[in-house]
């Protein structure tokens, strides 16, 4: 028993301190945004990697999504008669939920892991030391960048999911289920609110700043060498996608209350 | 076994004459294990201080208390005159620009060209391009690595990745220059390549530093050779005789966290502490 207590109280202060550690770090990324330099381009440099680097699966993720979405969605909707609303059905779940979440998995699987791996190779091989030693905090050089970029690009990626999702959805519906593709597009346009969109927007900006954030920590704390590298890695793209799905569900309560006229 | 010497002068704020680093009952430790056991010390500028010990002795810990990237559990230390132990992250940066770093492997950025890394320092500080040009090839020169200006470190050898981390924390002047195991793993004549690096900049540029190594080799070459220029510019090496004693090394050595011994090479080699002779003799 007393044990038990003794580990439950371990876990929690690990917690603690895992908070207070990350909460430091965005500090000192906030301050990084205050201060000159403010690495632009290393900016841009990481927008490109992160963004244009994952538009491929990304948009792959989202175009097979669609396309599932309406194959179990369309006989469900046959049996009520309710196949005009199969656009509006694709469109709902992509845009508020799927679109965001999955993409925000894909990026946390893809560059989440990337860069608690960079970031922790050159801890263990003491280029962060260096940095340091050479008078430029690594906050400011290495994670604001990152986390700006993410912030920046995943919203246009989870854009670009949802547009492939509805394509691939679009698709299935007509040559599949013969459905009017006119039917299947006028489903959409009034099946989608601009609450909706607003709502499929403002996920992905605090989805990107958490995988930024955690994955630059669990890199920047990497301890024990090549292992460590690999136990960092990994509990950054754990965490990352635990806190995406957690985050998820508050952001939805949030944002329907905030848009208290619509269902969130 | 020697007495350890713990009086310590009074240190005036950044006094052309102060020492230019000064350790006052330094302790540290992480959870129960104690790293440093308040140890003092005192390096004088101009004067360079091999330090030697067993691996996990703490020899590389007094480095990155040096730099500020540890903080201390207990005592003060004085960079220049000025206790970096009260220091907030923004004065640490200001007081690291006097201090020139040399890490185990030369750490290297690996996304960075030589260039780049060697004028890392400068870019950041924002200074024209032509005088980083002109500082990174002066640098590179000092070291014997002109050629090796534009590759990556990849393609570096172990030696020239040391000496390209030595050209790296040269740039700007630094008055104190640290060096953490710079030779560990590396063939004799590079090893000596770097030693007499270290010469260069101690007996040529003044520079104050702190050696950290358990190579016995480098013991030899760093206290008992000195540099001096012939009339035609050329450095040459020549060893400590009748004519001349070096003053400017001192030797510390480190045994789990306290300072065993701190005196001159010549007083390390008359000891009778059990331990020490091991470790200079090898058996």
């Amino acid at each position: 028993m007393a044990l038990g207590i003794s580990s439950l109280m371990n876990l929690i202060s690990r917690f603690l301190v895992e908070l207070q550690d990350i909460t430091l770090l965005f500090w000192r990324m906030l301050r990084g945004l205050r201060k000159q330099p403010r690495y632009f381009d290393e900016m841009v440099r990481q927008m490109d990697l992160i963004g244009v680097g994952s538009l491929a699966i990304v948009s792959l993720t989202g175009f097979f999504t669609g396309c599932v979405l309406i194959l179990q969605a369309y006989p469900t909707l046959e049996y009520y008669g309710a196949q005009s609303s199969a656009g509006q059905s694709v469109a709902i779940t992509l845009i508020r939920e799927l679109g965001p979440v999955l993409c925000a998995l894909m990026v946390a699987g893809r560059v989440g892991s990337a860069i608690s791996a960079e970031l922790g190779s050159m801890v263990v091989s003491q280029q962060i030391d260096a940095m340091r030693a050479l008078g430029t905090s690594p906050a400011r050089k290495l994670v604001t960048p990152r986390v700006v970029a993410l912030v920046v690009t995943l919203p246009l990626l989870t854009v670009a999911a949802d547009i492939f999702g509805l394509i691939g959805g679009g698709i299935i519906a007509r040559y599949l289920y013969a459905l009017d593709a006119n039917s299947y597009i006028t489903s959409l346009r009034t099946g989608i609110t601009i609450q909706d969109i607003l709502g499929g927007i403002v996920k992905p900006i605090v989805f990107g700043f958490l995988i930024g954030l955690i994955s630059c920590h669990k890199g920047l704390t990497t301890q024990g060498g090549t292992v460590g590298v690999g136990k960092s890695t990994t509990d950054a793209v754990v965490l990352s996608s635990i806190t995406i799905i957690i985050a998820d569900f508050f952001l939805s309560k949030v944002l329907q209350g905030f848009f208290s006229s619509t269902l969130f | 076994m020697f007495d350890i010497e713990t009086q310590v002068e009074p240190v005036s704020e950044a006094s052309p004459f102060g020492p230019a680093i000064e350790f006052r009952d330094v302790e540290l430790a992480f959870d129960d294990r104690v790293i440093l056991d308040k140890i003092s010390f005192t390096i004088r500028r101009g004067e360079t201080k091999i330090v030697l010990g067993g691996s996990g002795s703490g020899k590389s810990t007094i480095i990155k208390l040096v730099l500020g990237l540890l903080r201390p559990d207990a005592g003060t230390i004085f960079i220049d005159g000025e206790d970096i132990t009260q220091c907030d992250e923004q004065e640490l940066t200001e007081i690291r620009k006097k201090i020139g770093m040399v890490f185990q492997e030369g750490a290297l950025f690996d996304s960075l060209s030589v260039y780049d890394n060697v004028a890392y320092r400068l870019a950041e500080e924002g200074i024209d391009e032509d005088e980083i040009e002109h500082e990174v090839i002066r640098m590179l020169r000092f070291v014997d690595l002109e050629d090796a200006i534009d590759k990556m470190p990849i393609e570096l050898s172990g030696g020239m990745r040391r000496r390209v981390g030595i050209a790296r924390a040269l740039v700007g002047s630094p008055p104190i220059v640290l060096f953490d195991e710079p030779t560990a793993g590396l063939d004799p004549p590079t090893a000596r390549t770097i030693c007499e690096l270290a010469i260069k900049l101690r007996d040529l540029e003044g520079v104050s530093s702190i050696f950290v190594t358990h190579e016995m080799n480098n013991l030899k070459y760093l206290s008992s050779e000195y540099a001096i220029v012939d009339g035609e510019g050329r450095v040459h090496f020549e060893e400590e005789g009748d004519k001349l004693c070096l003053i400017n090394t001192k030797v510390m050595m480190i045994k789990q966290g306290a300072i065993i011994f701190d005196g001159t090479d010549e007083e390390l080699q008359l000891t009778s502490d059990p331990y020490i002779h091991r470790f200079i003799k090898g058996r």
